[in-house]
């Protein structure tokens, strides 16, 4: 018999000491989704079947592009930090690493395409003009 | 640790014996849906990066883009999406403290498989539509 509480396990960050800041970025992201969701979907749904040219005139335009950054960026991240929930619900030791550095790399080369693709059609419509 | 009663805790279910309640299935089909959602994501980068790379490239992403695998891939992926969405919105209830009751996440389950495939219709109806 020890003379602790159950209230010591309990206060405080709890004992995995970690998780609080975690979980505020999933709410905080997906809360911004919500609102960005529906507008992606409308921003993508009318660009589909244009023509290359037409296209990047499209995604060139604030609207579309700021949109789908947003989407993409922030979709990304709450990407990266929910597949690192059910990682380490499901793997273990060096799988469990590997599985985070690869998504972790993953989200962020994801962002970086999309980007590279959007400030070229941005800018492009810049140098034509 | 503390003193604490450790004999008596619900035991996790066994999954290859136990039928999955309502709840259950629709929670997990959040995490899967969300998971699932980097096929579409994948495939409209890829489309806009060939949009900037060459017409070859881009021929080819836009056709497979606009092919019955596409097609698949970004229903698919919208209705996804919605399911995904609908189950945050829900997840957001269950933080601030409502609708964690047994009758309540059997109600909610079913609102989110309606409204799912609700949304996924009136967004292809909106798309062909206009």
């Amino acid at each position: 018999m020890r003379y602790i509480t159950p209230r010591k396990a309990a206060e405080g960050l709890g004992s995995a000491h970690e998780g609080t800041q975690h979980h505020w970025a999933m709410t905080v992201t997906a809360v911004a989704l919500l609102i960005l969701t529906p507008l992606f979907m409308i921003t993508v749904a009318r660009a589909i079947g244009l023509p290359q040219e037409l296209l990047v005139v499209y995604f060139g335009r604030p609207f579309p592009a700021l949109i789908t950054a947003l989407f993409i960026i922030v979709g990304m991240l709450h990407f990266i930090k929910g597949t690192r929930i059910m990682i380490d619900d499901y793997l273990q030791g060096g799988a469990r690493k590997a599985a985070i550095i690869a998504s972790v790399i993953f989200g962020w080369a994801v962002i970086a395409f999309a980007i590279y693709a959007l400030a070229r059609m941005g800018l492009g419509a810049i140098v034509v003009i | 640790m503390a003193d604490v009663n450790r004999g008596n805790r619900p035991l996790s279910p066994h999954l290859q014996v136990y039928r999955l309640p309502l709840a259950a299935i629709t929670s997990i089909m959040t995490r899967i849906t969300g998971h699932a959602l980097v096929a579409g994501i994948v495939l409209i980068v890829w489309w806009l990066v060939a949009a900037v790379t060459s017409p070859g490239a881009f021929a080819w992403a836009d056709w497979v883009l606009r092919s019955w695998l596409g097609f698949l891939v970004l229903t698919g992926s919208m209705w996804a999406l919605w399911y995904h969405l609908l189950a945050g919105i829900r997840h957001l209830f269950y933080d601030a403290g409502y609708g964690m009751t047994i009758e309540a996440s059997h109600k909610s389950s079913q609102a989110l498989i309606a409204g799912s495939v609700g949304l996924a219709v009136l967004t292809l109806i909106v798309f062909f539509a206009f």
